[in-house]
């Protein structure tokens, strides 16, 4: 009995992720466009998008081989998977335990390694810049984000979302440097890994200065569709795994009511209303930086998450 | 029943049998396929055996041969470390027959490698197997001669015989420093059995030193920094299924050298020694990617890519060294089993990239990535196990190069035990210069695939490329689908590895058998546990159900049409993105530091006919700083000492009389 309820935990979890994602998107999208005072479309206008792209054919390049094919799948696959294992309003989900924060990390790591060959498929010059750019700017990203999970890990004793999750809900947290610091570094890889202002700017095309987008551009119809739905997917993976780390509250631990479920996928929800509007502020608010000033940027997460590592060092009560 | 020991040196013996039936059949034509087909058989006995013998938990047994010197014997012991690097031996060993059987046929002076190639391959396991230092230093030396005779098979081109030459001078460094280290740690007695060495007691200066001698003697045959150079040099001259050899196997042997002085021969270990090899280990890992980053030959990528992991290997035993010297013997299991685990990946997927760069070789005749391109299309399995080869080494999930890279940062969050403050801040230094390293691998083996296997092509060549023969892909093949199951079962792998670590450290990591669904669990599952298993069934089915429901309820149609590049057509292969321009970004962050690289863009006046110039300057700056100078004072002192050579026969006499006297008169003083 219990075993069926914890996998339906579990297949509630990753189908809400995959409803929530476009939402997500779609609201960031409208509060940018509010701020800009302008109208905006709806906030399902990336379902009717993404819809609209599934239904029409895939014009595809002569020279694009299987890999091409199979990517937009696979890179869709890895990041849902990711997505599955974070906790959202639950922890100790069914599957938790399959994978831990570090193996997260590499799922991202894989499904970006195969959108990078993509980018190189077709042989434009296009694809490469983007290719290229990506790779550089994960380099950066990933230990970055390695240290930030350190530095959790350190205080929390373990790489187990679910644990630290209801570890950090506990009480006996309360306010660290070092956590601050891996906060902000998780928040400055967020952002770089995600293609938002500074680092790449998602809405635009045809710039030089764009990264993701260009790796992408020879992707149509269906393919496109499931790299647009598995970037919304990575955007809400991000925001999540902030909300679990960082602020874990009315989050379900085990041995609750069904009754607590519907409380935290209320604060949950809540909880990524806030952070999109932040989001959403914050990319306003800012310029996109040329690409070789990206470096400094992620240098300086990086450089935060070694320091909050080291500061747990130092003493026990940071 | 023969023990394990005398079944491993009969394999020995055949393989040197080989050696001899290959210099017999040398005029055969058929001579290929005898020897490759008998290394191959005989290497798979001994993986059998090795293999039996560590899964067993066989105790260790011993064999004395009347040979080598007089009072000593040669002395040959199985124990689980052995049959661990047995075992990668030979498994490397079977591989490169299967891929050499199909590969040797393109070779045009065969026997220039047929009688060294089984030479090898028992030097190799005679290195494992030694258990005197006399026997260990003259198997060690045989391994190099051999590997060398193997460097020069095509000794015609100038490059290979510059590698030859250099690769001689370190090698011979290399097996220096360990005739010291073995000097040291038999004392004035010289006893030169490892029984004696190990139950002696080893003052702590004199273990540092020892220590120092073996990173200086196994370290440059591993390529640790800055001992390297010789390694990006050599791997690549030989034919590619030595140099998967070279690098996925007889690096690993240089590392068995390691940990059996170390971890074995030296005692309990200082906690000092765990700084010095985790802070080489580190900067080793570093450096060997970004080396490989900047490189456009293929076969010299996948050289400096060694030096990465064994970097990554030399840091997780750090780790295990600095847990040891304080007593925790659960971390020091778990951080040295990640090192067999990744000396084990690592012996898998380099030997799979270098056959697959040996592939490309044969079927272009190109090993310059700037001059291949959409390979994919025409060596569709080549391309597939390439692929898998960068993937698994990229460490990413669900291949078994992850599970070590997972369980080494696993190792690395347990340092808030060490008491040294020192260790404590380094650990996680140098854990984040392998969470570099292996993010910055995963952007050099990117460039890899996508320059040399997707695109378009770039030369005639790459366009004519066919798939390459049976024997090689089965070879390729049998080593992506190890890399696979290594993947998704590491429990297997751990248990096997587990009375290695009992043996050398005390400890085990926890039986993993028992874990429900096949998960690995290094120290408890509220910590940490990871199911490489279950997250290839995930994504296998989650993307399955994408393509089934997308497929059954949404489009399926299909048109082919140009590439779109926002309406540029790119007129020319050419004009795609190269390996060069490809790091360029990576160059720009790291290259200015670490390669002084400079951009020269030479701009032509409006108006002026002439091309733009744009040109990199990169140096080497470990050749540059390090080797050219001491080469200078060794060409000079040459020089000053060659003037000796003219000398009447009445200044010889007297300066065999001065040297006389010297020494007479340093021997009374010193009495």
């Amino acid at each position: 009995m219990v075993v069926i309820s914890d996998i339906l935990v579990q297949f509630a979890q990753m189908t809400l992720v995959l409803l929530l994602a476009p939402l997500l998107t779609g609201v960031v999208r409208k509060v940018k466009a509010r701020l800009l005072r302008r109208r905006g479309a709806s906030i399902f206008q990336p379902y009717r998008d993404l819809l609209r792209l599934l239904r029409k054919e895939v014009v595809l390049a002569e020279n694009a081989s299987w890999l091409f094919r199979v990517t937009p799948y696979v890179t869709f696959a890895a990041i849902w998977v990711a997505a599955a294992l974070v906790p959202t309003f639950a922890t100790g989900l069914q599957f938790n335990w399959s994978a831990d924060l570090i193996a997260i990390v590499a799922l991202l790591g894989s499904a970006r390694f195969f959108l990078a060959l993509a980018g190189m498929d077709v042989g434009t010059s296009f694809g490469g810049i983007g290719s290229s750019r990506e790779v550089m700017i994960a380099a950066l990203a990933e230990p970055a984000m390695l240290l930030m999970v350190f530095c959790v890990a350190l205080i929390a004793g373990s790489t187990q979302l679910s644990t630290v999750a209801t570890f950090m809900a506990s009480s006996e947290v309360g306010l660290r440097v070092s956590l601050g610091m891996a906060m902000i570094a998780l928040i400055m890889v967020a952002l770089a890994e995600n293609a938002r202002i500074p680092v790449d700017n998602p809405a635009t095309h045809l710039e030089l200065t764009m990264v993701h987008e260009a790796m992408i551009l020879e992707y149509s119809g269906r393919h496109l569709a499931m790299i647009e739905f598995g970037a919304s997917l990575k955007l809400l993976l991000y925001i999540s795994l902030i909300i679990c780390v960082f602020f874990p509250w009315q989050i379900t631990t085990e041995g609750a009511g069904p009754l607590s479920y519907l409380v935290s996928v209320a604060a949950y929800i809540l909880k990524l209303a806030v952070a999109s509007f932040l989001l959403a502020v914050f990319e306003t608010a800012t310029a996109k930086v040329r690409v070789f000033r990206v470096p400094e940027f992620l240098g300086a997460a990086l450089m935060l998450g070694l320091l909050g590592t080291l500061l747990r060092f130092v003493s026990r009560s940071f | 029943m023969i023990p394990a020991v005398t079944q491993q040196v009969w394999c020995v013996a055949a393989l040197l049998g080989t050696t001899a039936l290959a210099i017999a059949t040398s005029r055969s034509r058929r001579s290929t396929a005898i020897v490759y087909g008998a290394t191959f058989a005989i290497s798979l006995v001994a993986l059998a055996g090795a293999l039996f013998s560590l899964i067993s938990h066989a105790s260790a047994t011993e064999l004395i041969l009347p040979i080598g010197l007089p009072w000593l014997g040669s002395h040959f012991r199985l124990d689980a470390l052995a049959a661990f690097f047995l075992a990668v031996v030979n498994l490397g060993g079977a591989a490169a027959s299967l891929y050499g059987l199909g590969y040797g046929n393109h070779e045009p002076a065969p026997q220039r490698i047929l009688p060294f190639f089984p030479a090898f391959l028992a030097g190799m396991n005679l290195v494992v197997l030694a258990d005197d230092a006399f026997t260990y230093l003259l198997c060690w030396e045989f391994m190099s001669l051999a590997s060398w005779a193997l460097v020069m098979a095509h000794h015609r081109e100038a490059d290979n015989a510059r590698a030859g030459y250099v690769y001689l001078v370190m090698a011979s460094f290399g097996t220096l420093a360990l005739l010291l280290a073995f000097g040291l740690m038999a004392g004035a007695g010289g006893s030169y059995s490892f029984a004696a060495i190990r139950s002696a007691q080893h003052a702590p200066r004199e273990a540092a030193l020892v220590l120092g001698l073996m990173l200086l003697g196994a370290g440059s045959k591993a390529g640790l920094v800055p001992l390297h150079v010789w390694l990006p040099l050599a791997h690549p001259a030989a034919p590619s299924h030595v140099s998967a050899l070279m690098s996925g196997v007889m690096t690993k042997v240089a590392i068995y050298g390691f940990i059996r002085v170390v971890f074995d021969l030296l005692g309990p270990p200082s906690w000092s020694a765990g700084v010095a090899v985790l802070a080489l280990g580190g900067a080793t890992a570093v450096m060997g990617i970004l080396y490989a980053l900047m490189e456009n030959d293929l076969k010299r990528l996948l050289a400096y890519s060694t030096i990465e992991n064994i970097g990554v290997i030399f840091a997780s035993l750090g780790l295990a060294l600095a847990f040891q010297a304080n007593g925790l013997g659960l971390a020091a299991a778990l951080a040295f089993t990640a090192a067999l685990f990744h000396v084990l990946n690592h012996s898998f997927f380099k030997s799979l990239l270098f056959f697959g760069a040996g592939a490309v070789l044969t079927s272009t005749g190109e090993r310059d990535m700037e001059k291949l391109g959409g390979l994919i299309h025409r060596m569709p399995l080549t391309s597939f196990v390439f692929l898998v080869g960068c993937v698994a080494i990229s460490a990413l999930p669900p291949f078994n190069g992850f599970v070590s890279e997972w369980l080494m940062f696993q190792a690395v969050l347990q340092s808030p035990d060490l008491p040294q403050w020192l260790l404590k801040i380094m650990v996680p230094a140098v854990g984040a210069l392998l969470a570099l390293a292996a993010a910055l691998a995963a952007a050099c083996f990117v460039k890899a695939f996508g320059i040399t296997f997707l695109g378009r092509a770039r030369s005639p060549a790459a366009q004519a490329a066919g798939e390459v023969d049976r024997y090689s892909l089965a070879a390729m093949l049998s080593l992506a689908a190890l890399c696979f199951l290594a993947g998704i079962l590491p429990g297997v792998v751990i248990d096997a590895l587990s009375p290695v670590a009992q043996a050398m450290i005390g400890h085990r990591m926890p039986v993993q058998a028992n874990d429900p669904w096949l998960s690995i669990v290094p120290i408890e599952e509220s910590r940490s546990s990871y199911n490489g298993l279950l997250v290839f069934v995930f994504i296998t089915a989650a993307a399955s159900l994408a393509v089934y429901f997308i497929h059954r309820f949404a489009s399926r149609a299909i048109r082919r049409g140009p590439a779109w590049g926002c309406g540029f057509a790119d007129p020319t292969p050419a004009a795609q993105y190269s390996g060069a321009s490809f790091v360029q970004p990576i160059r720009r962050v790291f290259g200015t530091l670490v390669f002084q690289a400079r951009e020269h863009v030479d701009m032509p006046a409006p108006g002026e006919l002439r091309p733009a110039r744009f040109r990199v300057d990169m140096h080497d700056l470990v050749w540059e700083r390090l080797y050219t100078p001491v080469t200078e004072v060794v060409w000079f002192l040459a020089d000053r000492l060659n003037q000796l050579q003219f000398l009447t026969i009445r200044r010889y006499l007297s300066l065999v009389f001065a040297t006389l006297v010297t020494l007479l008169l340093a021997l009374a003083i010193w009495s």
